[in-house]
């Protein structure tokens, strides 16, 4: 077990290299000369020249990229063109709405769509199997920023029930921070539990088709305990993957709902460095956003044992 | 039932009492209504596409006006008669850029399915077929796919001039390392087969190998894949266009009318509620698409997903 | 009283090309005690009955029409919340996939305690202690210790042990074993089976085995029902029907259908086999359901459908040719 631990911990360390090595080549596989295009149409050859040796784009590529891992590993992801701040502290002031964001989503999303499936295999073939399923393909279909907008148009201005857009902080009290998050998360939860349902519904078809259903349905068990106790905890796996890998979803989509209701997080500052051409900010979120993503489906890997006793490493 | 009444029956036999049906008799459907019918999300998705590449081809004839002409006299007008749906801040007509814009995002949409699946193909059958190759691209692929796709665009767009060729190259690297581990998986799963083993046993070449057994074997699946692309990268040309890092804001694609709406969407909703619902039905449609192909090529698939 | 009586019991599929009917016009009963066989070819309709029985059937697509009387109730009748509290209490089943019919992620203790703590409201220390005295009682040692194992960790014979103590748990009137003893080793077979036999006589429960195996039959049954696509074609006490069995069908499955030309061909006479197939029952068949494979059928048999007559005392049979005397008048 210890043993497996260290190995899968072991494995993501390539993983995570060849993301760095990947973030930071893009610079020189991008088509055309990235200093000229993030320096903009107005600059002068100065100007060009100066972003392209801070960018270290004058410096061979293996010596620069060197030398970028070292920084990465202390901490240092670089300065921003724009700002001369480094990113690190940059990103540190905005991590916390995006990280309230993201695990409030989470949470929301998991407990609609795990029991939306489950109903939904349950009463395969029905109009309540048909309605979820719609949901699904519609949750897949209407982009983030349509959801936002809507939900905000009739839940704030309409009916004035949530608040716009902005975002309080935790230590302001729960409910304040909590009122601002609100629709923010359906908004950005809505692919989420779009994915989350349908594969909770796939797997719960596929395990209620099982052998020990019937067991568990001749001993006299009534339906709750049939789908949540012997069905789920059998489904848990694929379903806990599914949403491991759709953090992939709630990470992208998270730069498109903070424009949405103005909260200052790392997708406003991801936006804003868009539009300022900031390629160093741009590079340090895409690779911290990256290493959270593998870090979580390690966890999850790893989380696996305690679902499934078959499992043993 | 049987072959007469009891009454003509030979003596000392006797007829068992025939059951009856406890339920109504199932009329098996047939044909292209029949296939329809049971696959009515084809039928739905199919025609919706359909529909929008019409719109998109034929925008010029379907009263519009010049999608890029400006009124600043005209300015953010309601929907009326003289603008459908509204004028955007530039005294535009909303109407005919969301009907122009139907060419970017199918454009989008259609190019990326086609090249990501095209590089995925020969990427996944590479990998499946050269031992040493497959660990260093599938680690690759491994660490592309670490990387959540919307923030792999941004980051290409970031560092290139917008434009509707870039956003394409930028979804699709964001897109191959899903179908090259799909098409691996395909060839991997295919070789431990026994017709292959044999084909490769009595010396058949690796590209007819290729051509008579791996091929067909992925086109179903990668198809369904390929619908699924094309959705997924008209979403994130609109997010990309809305959050500008798209095509360039003089082109009219629906993102870009939305981003040009943003500013103004809680007095003016309408410059974003119609490029929004084009974007949203065109997903919608080919999504449904993706999904009926998957019930139809795939019935084992069907139940998983 | 009959402790179980089932009448003219039909249960019918809907499926894209047709009912399926799998089971349709079967009566039969069983008596407070009393072992009765259900046998057959897969696809007959055994394991539908079987499942109707306890209302398993997924409605929709199945549906259950006619009569199952359990001690005078029509359990067709039962809401489903009475079902529910007869399921694994007064009814228990065991089934045929001893591999597959335990649950992967529960413990074994959990999965026998389970119908206590349901069924006699025991609590979760009681059930427990319950279900290692279960584990003693069907032959697993060391039961403290297996209790707390998952089914990924026993045998298969191991595992069908655990399923007939939790079948057994709440001293059920009824034990409907489908094949039980079918997906394990032959030396295994036995054991199980004389667990059974051995159990019944200490619980004095009624058995219905359902099985194809005719070797089975002989060792535990006391009466036979012979079904052939969805209908019972013979029923008879154990002797009389290995003795002497009435319909063309059971003679077939004895092998002892007359090897007509054999002799010519010098074929080696083989082992119980029935040439043909078992039809599809989406087809309504307006004769004898075994016309198209048998050897004796005419002309009478494929246009009228022969009814269940007595040939002997108990022993009943759908064959216009099958006399009471014995042999096949044809």
């Amino acid at each position: 077990m210890f043993a497996y631990v260290v190995r899968r911990v072991l494995a993501t360390i390539p993983v995570m290299a060849i993301v760095a090595l990947f973030v930071f080549s893009l610079l020189y596989i991008a088509p055309g000369d990235p200093a000229a295009v993030i320096a903009g149409d107005q600059a002068t050859p100065d100007d060009v020249e100066r972003i392209r040796a801070s960018l270290g784009l004058d410096r061979p590529y293996l010596v620069r990229f060197g030398a970028w891992v070292w920084d990465i590993m202390r901490g240092d992801l670089g300065v921003s063109i724009f700002t001369n701040l480094p990113v690190s502290t940059m990103i540190r002031q905005r991590i916390e709405p995006t990280l309230s964001l993201m695990v409030v989503t989470l949470i929301l999303a998991v407990s609609i769509a795990v029991p939306m499936g489950v109903v939904a295999a349950w009463r395969q073939g029905t109009w309540i199997d048909r309605a979820v399923m719609a949901f699904a393909v519609l949750g897949f279909s209407v982009p983030v920023f349509v959801v936002g907008y809507v939900l905000a148009y009739f839940f704030a201005l309409e009916w004035d029930l949530l608040p716009v857009q902005g975002y309080t902080p935790f230590a302001r009290g729960f409910w304040p921070w909590l009122e601002n998050l609100i629709l923010p998360a359906i908004a950005l939860g809505s692919v989420y539990i779009a994915l989350i349902a349908r594969i909770t519904r796939a797997t719960m078809l596929e395990v209620l088709q099982q052998d020990y259903i019937r067991t568990a349905r001749a001993k006299g068990l009534n339906q709750g305990g049939i789908l949540f106790l012997h069905a789920l905890k059998n489904a848990a796996v694929p379903i806990i993957t599914v949403i491991g890998i759709g953090i992939a979803l709630l990470i992208g989509g998270a730069v498109v709902t903070e424009s949405v209701f103005a909260i200052p997080g790392l997708g406003r500052l991801t936006v804003d460095a868009i539009l300022r051409r900031d390629y160093p900010v741009i590079q340090g979120v895409v690779l911290l956003f990256s290493f959270v993503y593998v870090l979580v489906n390690l966890a999850i890997d790893l989380a696996y044992t305690l679902f499934d006793p078959r499992i043993r490493y | 039932m049987g072959g007469g009444s009891a009454a003509s029956l030979p003596p000392g036999v006797n007829a068992a009492v025939p059951m009856q049906d406890i339920m109504p008799p199932v009329k098996p459907k047939k044909g292209v209504i029949g296939f329809l019918r049971r696959n009515p999300t084809i039928a739905i998705g199919g025609f919706l596409v359909l529909l929008m590449v019409c719109i998109a081809i034929f925008a010029p004839f379907l009263f519009t006006k010049d999608p890029t002409a400006l009124a600043p006299a005209l300015r953010t007008r309601e929907p009326s008669a003289r603008f459908w749906f509204g004028s955007d801040m530039l005294g535009r007509d909303i109407y005919s850029r969301v009907l122009y814009g139907a060419r970017v995002s199918l454009t989008v949409g259609f190019a990326v399915a086609i090249c990501a699946s095209a590089i995925g193909l020969f990427i996944g059958l590479v990998s499946g077929f050269i031992r040493v190759a497959d660990s260093i691209i599938m680690r690759i692929m491994d660490g592309m796919m670490s990387i959540p796709s919307i923030l792999l665009a941004i980051a290409l767009m970031a560092l290139t001039r917008g434009s509707v060729g870039n956003v394409v190259l930028a979804i699709t690297v964001a897109e191959i390392p899903r179908v090259s581990r799909l098409v691996r998986g395909v060839v991997l799963s295919l070789r431990e087969q026994p017709y292959v083993d044999a084909a490769v046993a009595s010396g058949t070449r690796t590209p007819m190998i290729i051509i008579r057994h791996i091929l067909p074997n992925t086109l179903a699946p990668l198809t369904v894949q390929a619908t699924y692309i094309c959705a997924s990268a008209m979403i994130t040309e609109a997010i990309l266009s809305f959050i500008g890092a798209g095509t360039p804001p003089i082109i009219p694609s629906w993102g870009n009318i939305m981003a040009e709406g943003r500013a103004l969407w809680q007095v003016k909703p309408y410059i974003v509620f119609f490029p929004a619902i084009f974007l949203s039905i065109t997903v919608l449609a080919v999504n449904l698409l993706g999904d009926g192909l998957r019930d139809a090529l795939d019935p084992r698939m069907a139940k998983r997903l | 009283m009959a402790l179980l009586e089932i009448e003219a019991l039909q249960t019918h599929f809907r499926t894209p090309d047709g009912i399926n009917r799998a089971v349709d016009g079967v009566s039969f009963h069983v008596n407070a005690g009393e072992t009765l066989a259900i046998v057959g070819e897969s696809g007959c309709g055994k394991s539908v009955t079987a499942m109707s029985i306890l209302r398993l059937i997924p409605e929709p697509p199945g549906k259950i029409a006619g009569a199952i009387r359990f001690n005078g109730r029509n359990l067709l009748e039962a809401s489903d919340k009475e079902m529910r509290a007869i399921r694994g209490n007064e009814i228990s089943m065991i089934f045929q996939e001893p591999m597959t019919s335990l649950n992967p992620v529960l413990t074994v203790g959990r999965q026998i305690g389970e119908t206590l703590r349901l069924h006699q409201g025991l609590s979760a220390q009681a059930a427990e202690d319950r279900a290692v005295e279960m584990l003693n009682l069907v032959g697993i040692p060391e039961a403290k210790r297996r209790v707390r194992e998952y089914p990924h960790q026993l045998s298969g014979g191991m595992r069908q042990r655990v399923m007939i103590a939790i079948a057994l748990a709440c001293n059920p009137k009824l034990l409907i074993a489908d094949e039980p003893t079918t997906a394990l080793d032959v030396t295994i077979q036995a054991q199980i089976l004389d667990l059974m036999r051995d159990l019944k006589h200490r619980v004095g429960a009624a058995i219905v085995l359902i099985t194809h195996d005719l070797g089975v039959v002989a060792e535990v049954a006391e009466r036979v029902v012979v079904m052939y696509a969805g209908k019972k074609v013979e029923e008879a006490p154990v002797h009389a029907l290995f003795n002497s069995p009435r319909h063309p069908y059971t003679q077939g499955l004895l092998g002892s259908v007359p090897k007509l030309g054999s002799s010519l061909t010098g074929e080696a006479t083989r082992l119980a086999e029935i040439p043909g197939l078992v039809p599809s029952l989406k087809q309504k068949i307006p004769g004898c359901v075994f016309a198209s494979r048998c050897p004796h059928a005419t002309e009478l048999c494929t246009a009228v459908a022969p009814a269940l007559e007595e040939k002997a005392l108990g022993h009943v049979a759908a064959c216009h040719y099958a006399l009471r005397e014995g042999a096949l008048a044809a």
